[in-house]
């Protein structure tokens, strides 16, 4: 039998390279891989904490995770269609460069 | 014997299925020359054995033997990746198609349409791979209009799978075969099998809708680095799909394994399957010899502004007809 | 001397999982080619569906097969693809504040393992039973008691595909 905080350690872990790679990487399509990563390490709490809860059939984690994956559909194509105008417009998707609000 | 039903019958299911699935590669080559040839009033393959019999195995001996080549320019760890990933999907679908009475390939899963548009969804990795690790624009345009056309036509694929879902009630395919259905829920099915199979047609990148490997604009695309037995497990992705396909479209939409005595007799069942398979294979082969290509924005437009309203208005209807009339 | 326990069957399948994920998922922010991070993001996606599995929901599995591998990491390969003149060479694929960016996530991973490890979490879960039809009773929750979280989705997927669209529109004739 697996416990449960082994699914929280790797959501964890997902979680937090996530962060780093939103946080860290020059490309803005890079940022949003990491966001997904995050989205996903969220996903994978809520479905350990239903699997374990004390509610089974109540299904709540796997309705919250299904809605999380719709959001994070929409989130996607809103993001590479804002990444995409962008490259558009100034040929480039460095987010150090798209500094046209810093004066 | 436990581990008996748990380990060897399934892998002994798997490697006959495997065995199947690349003879029927073969002559489904075979098949298609003799069939164009036929369509343009040639003789097609006939030196090698008698009617050309024996023309697959002279192509594989062929392949089998040119040199390996990886160009210089290429990512080399996702260039060699790519042929793999186009063929794997291809052969696991094959896992929840019933072919017989009580009988799945492999097994009878609870979700197994849910499994076949998952598998669908990542089919063309091995041609974006292929594509993009190629490093010349030829190919990578070719991957640009693979995956494009990929998203654009699994949608309205996925909303008929889901319109068949509705009707059916069951996940699973075994019980969608062997369930009895009325004649106006057949009719209100093959209503839209022209255009699910024209959705098929995209997703296996079959002609007219082989944009990302065109030879004559992008020289052959994706594949333009590929040589040997590469190129040759390409070439067995593209045929096997073929059959996986119209094996997912008889059982869907023509009962799969049933016909006459089926019940009674189970190995009637397969050879049923095969009638099946063979005819819409024949659909297949027909649309490439008389339909042209379509153009780029033709082809993205016929998607979003015709199948997928269609599709959305064909789930409503099952969904109003499951509810009023079951 | 206390023995060490031995790992059952499900124990190692889990490891073996989580390790290609979580590996998967450290080559997505770390490979210096943007098309690599997008495939291993893909790899990533196909390890918390496995992870779903052992879970025992298989519905959500294959949801995420479809919805992460084939739609999202499909959509990232072809932004890639379209915006490729950007990165070209080996530029360094991290930003001024990559220093602080990683001192921040291993400081709030420290932080949360750390609270993970202080509370005592039930340990066995209930088996389902099987022909309870989980996946009929999953769709009727989602009509009956979430239903307005549905309606708001609908809306908010309608309200994207606009936007996306729009933002993505050449302007040019």
């Amino acid at each position: 039998m697996v416990p449960l905080n082994w699914y929280l350690t790797v959501a964890a872990l997902l979680f937090a390279l996530g962060l780093y790679g939103a946080l860290a990487r020059r490309n803005a399509i890079a940022v949003l891989m990491g966001i997904e990563l995050m989205l996903n390490a969220a996903n994978l709490n809520l479905v350990a904490f239903w699997r374990y809860g004390e509610q089974v059939m109540a299904l709540t984690g796997q309705v919250f995770a299904i809605l999380i994956i719709a959001l994070a559909a929409a989130e996607a194509a809103v993001g590479l269609a804002l990444i995409i105008a962008v490259y558009r417009d100034r040929r480039t998707v460095d987010v150090e460069e798209l500094d046209l609000l810093q004066g | 014997m436990d581990w008996l039903n748990l380990l060897v019958y399934p892998a002994v299911r798997v490697l006959v299925l495997f065995f199947v699935l690349l003879t029927g590669f073969a002559y489904l080559t075979w098949y298609e020359r003799k069939l164009l040839a036929r369509f343009q009033v040639r003789y097609g393959p006939n030196r090698a054995g008698r009617f050309g019999l024996l023309q697959p195995l002279a192509d594989a001996i062929k392949a089998l033997f040119k040199e390996e080549i990886v160009p210089d320019h290429v990512d080399r760890p996702v260039y060699l990746l790519a042929p793999a990933l186009a063929i794997v999907p291809a052969l696991i679908i094959w896992a929840v198609i019933p072919v017989a009475k009580d009988f799945p390939a492999v097994a009878d899963v609870p979700i197994g349409i849910l499994w076949i548009l998952a598998v669908a969804g990542i089919e063309g990795y091995g041609v974006i791979l292929a594509g993009w690790s190629s490093n010349n624009n030829y190919s990578l345009l070719g991957a640009l209009r693979s995956s494009a056309q990929m998203i654009s036509y699994e949608l309205p694929l996925g909303i008929f799978l889901v319109s068949i879902l509705v009707l059916a009630g069951t996940f699973s395919l075994v019980e969608l075969v062997e369930m009895s259905r009325p004649w106006w829920e057949w009719l209100w099915l093959w209503l839209v099998f022209p255009l699910f199979f024209i959705c098929i047609l995209a997703e296996t990148n079959r002609s007219p809708f082989d944009l990302p490997e065109t030879e004559n604009e992008l020289v052959a695309g994706f594949q333009t680095e590929y040589g040997g037995m590469k190129f040759a497990l390409f070439f067995m992705a593209e045929y096997i799909n073929m059959i996986t396909t119209s094996a997912i479209m008889a059982t869907l939409f023509f009962g799969g394994w049933k016909g006459p005595f089926a019940d009674q007799y189970v190995w009637l069942g397969p050879v049923y399957l095969f009638i099946k398979v063979v005819a819409l294979l024949f659909l297949f082969i027909w649309v490439r010899a008389s339909v042209s290509r379509p153009r780029w924005d033709q082809l993205m437009r016929f998607s979003w502004q015709f199948l997928l309203p269609v599709s959305l208005m064909h789930l409503m209807g099952s969904a109003v007809f499951t509810v009023f009339l079951k | 001397m206390p023995t060490l326990p031995v790992p059952t069957f499900t124990q190692v399948v889990f490891v073996l999982i989580a390790a290609f994920t979580v590996i998967s998922g450290l080559g997505v922010v770390v490979a210096r080619n943007l098309f690599h991070s997008a495939l291993l993001l893909a790899a990533t996606f196909f390890g918390v569906a496995g992870l779903y599995v052992m879970l025992e929901a298989e519905f959500l599995a294959v949801t995420q097969i479809l919805i992460y591998v084939g739609a999202v990491a499909t959509l990232i390969t072809f932004a890639i693809m379209l915006t490729r003149g950007a990165m070209h060479g080996e530029t360094n694929p991290l930003n001024r504040q990559w220093g602080k960016a990683a001192l921040f996530a291993f400081l709030f991973l420290v932080g949360l393992l750390g609270y993970l490890g202080g509370i005592p979490w039930p340990a066995p879960f209930q088996a389902i039973q099987a022909d309870e039809g989980l996946i009929a009773r999953l769709g009727e929750q989602l009509v009956t008691r979430y239903m307005v979280s549905l309606e708001v989705m609908g809306l908010l997927l309608m309200v994207a595909l606009v936007g996306a669209i729009l933002l993505a529109r050449d302007d040019k004739p």
